[in-house]
């Protein structure tokens, strides 16, 4: 049996008295996806945001390699580094060019050396068809293009998992697909990821589970063939009708 | 010229005339003719207004004894050179203060944003130091340090009032600024904090090097008012008889009983203030376009 890469067990968080999760259980393998959807507002980003400490959930317990993610060994960045989110408006710094963005983690945090730095930076950047663009600043690049300097950024540190936030949410459509391409690739190497996100195609290709929340509980846990195709709560099935109507899928 | 699609001519039916290079973009030349009129309306006003308010203070009876007291010219000549070495002071005190508000603001800002629990005694110290030294009047602040502490003649300390009057300034004005520093801090949108955070910066790491180069270019425009206020309150060290150009030209004053030398300060005030108040002008507009820019 392998060891589980993210072991989430009875998770529960809440906003001042607003519940947000409710005893959240998921495991994620090594080199395994696991989409996760559900409507706005049901915890999704909360689930991720909790894995890497961007906020702390109140119980239960979630393990990163068989460690708990308040472990003190993680020292105070190592959580980060080892699980890093891309977020869905792809936040970059404004003042830092493409290269400094990508590099300020391996420099400030991890102590690398400011050639050592830009040469990797140069070459996750090529990786992507972005090299050229390694002295612009955000501003002067495409939401697609953007979104690709972020995922660079969150692979700079060579995290073992990435949690993607609705990264395709904030782009214009005929932009989707590059980026998509990316986490595509990402999977192909065995990247362990766990992706929120509205398309629905996408995680039923890509996903090797797909969990569906709501109201801050995990309704349903499947393969996307078995949750798209015979989805057995019917608030889930209720919820793929809404996406299905709006042409999502 | 407008094209109209009516109804004998729908416009979907239309050829097309597309053929050749498309026409130039229009030359959005200045128009004299259009600007003229205005301006000299304008200016015409202008005059009429500051020519007749001259003409009536001119004209009054009491005329030549007002220009003798505050306009001589030989009083103006005679006392320059003192009014501008004070002057000179009021420049250096200027930058020197500046310099320091700008470094320690900046200090009570970070501290105060610092957002770990360890640090809640020092930012409840900041927030008692804001109150205390807004609430206070720069004035009566400069008189308690500038006359109060040099009467002490504390061992190992400076006993110069300019040095404790400038203190003064400094201490009050930083209040000010800190409370600029963190409007830009708030204004950093919290997505930056949580993408420094996630990619695994300490705080102090996220607030060097994501949240302050942003904050403090967004706070530049309110900055420069303060720079030109500043530049102008320096003169306040004059009541501890630091000799800046207001005292030099009261001393003038004091000795020939001619309101002329104080005339001469304000127009080296004007002379240093105008500029600054143009380039603070100039660099709102830019910021404003840039922010424009920015929310398409
Ligand atoms: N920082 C916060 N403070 C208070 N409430 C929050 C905060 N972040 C999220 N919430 C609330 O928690 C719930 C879940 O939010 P979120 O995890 O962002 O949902 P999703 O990503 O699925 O749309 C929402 O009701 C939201 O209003
Ligand atoms: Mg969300």
């Amino acid at each position: 049996m392998t060891k589980p890469m993210i072991e989430i067990d009875t998770v529960t968080k809440y906003f001042g008295d607003k519940l947000v999760l409710d005893r959240v259980s998921l495991t994620v393998n090594p080199h395994e996806v696991v989409c996760l959807i559900g409507a706005s507002g049901s915890g999704k980003s909360t689930l991720l945001r909790c894995i890497n400490r961007l906020v702390d959930h109140d119980y239960g317990t979630i393990r990163l390699d068989g460690m708990a993610n308040d472990d003190p060994r993680f020292g105070k960045t190592g959580l980060q580094q080892r699980a890093s989110i891309v977020f869905q408006a792809y936040n970059l710094f404004p003042h830092m060019t493409v290269l400094d963005n990508i590099t300020l983690a391996p420099r400030r945090v991890q102590g690398q050396p400011r050639a050592e730095a830009e040469e990797r930076g140069r070459a996750v950047l090529g990786r992507f068809g972005m090299d050229s663009f390694a002295a612009s600043y955000p501003e002067q690049l495409s939401g697609g293009q953007q979104q690709r300097v972020a995922i660079a950024r969150a692979l700079m540190t060579r995290p073992d998992v990435l949690l993607l936030d609705e990264i395709t949410a904030a782009l214009d459509p005929e932009l989707v697909g590059e980026v998509l391409a990316i986490i595509r690739g990402l999977k192909d190497e065995g990247m362990t990821m766990m992706i929120v996100t509205h398309e629905m195609g996408f995680a039923r290709e890509c996903a090797d589970r797909v969990a569906f929340l709501d109201g801050g509980v995990i309704l349903e846990e499947e393969t996307p063939d078995r949750l798209f195709g015979a989805p057995q709560e019917p608030r889930t099935r209720a919820f793929l009708q809404r996406i299905v109507a709006s042409g999502r899928l | 010229m407008t094209q109209k699609a009516d109804a004998a001519h729908p416009r979907a039916v239309q050829e097309p005339v597309r053929r050749g290079p498309p026409p130039p973009p229009p030359k959005r030349e200045f128009d004299w003719r259009s600007a003229a009129i205005p301006a000299a309306i304008g200016t015409l006003s202008a005059v009429i207004v500051f020519g007749s308010l001259a003409w009536v203070i001119t004209s009054a009876e009491q005329w030549p004894r007002i220009k003798l007291q505050f306009f001589s010219l030989d009083a103006m000549i005679a006392s320059f050179p003192r009014v501008l070495q004070g002057f000179w002071v009021n420049m250096q005190v200027w930058l020197t203060v500046l310099g320091c508000i700008l470094i320690w603001a900046l200090v009570l800002a970070v501290v105060r944003s610092l957002r770990a629990p360890w640090f809640a005694p020092f930012r409840l110290m900041v927030v008692i130091y804001i109150d205390i030294f807004r609430g206070v009047p720069v004035l009566l602040l400069v008189l308690l340090f500038g006359f109060g502490i040099p009467a002490l003649s504390l061992p190992g300390l400076p006993n110069s009032g300019l040095f404790w009057g400038a203190v003064a300034m400094v201490l009050s004005y930083a209040a000010y600024v800190a409370e600029i520093y963190r409007s830009g801090i708030d204004a950093v949108h919290e997505g930056q904090r949580a993408a420094a955070k996630s990619l695994g910066l300490s705080e102090w790491q996220t607030l060097r090097y994501a949240i302050l180069p942003q904050a403090l270019r967004n706070v530049v425009p309110a900055l420069m008012n303060i720079v030109v206020a500043l530049q102008k309150d320096v003169a306040l060290l004059s009541v501890i008889g630091v000799r800046d150009a207001v005292r030099e030209a009261q001393i003038y004053t004091a000795t020939t009983f001619n309101y002329s030398s104080l005339i001469v300060a304000a127009g080296l005030f004007l002379l240093a203030t105008i500029p600054m108040a143009r380039l603070a002008d100039y660099l709102s507009r830019r910021d404003r376009r840039r922010r424009l820019q920015i929310a398409e």
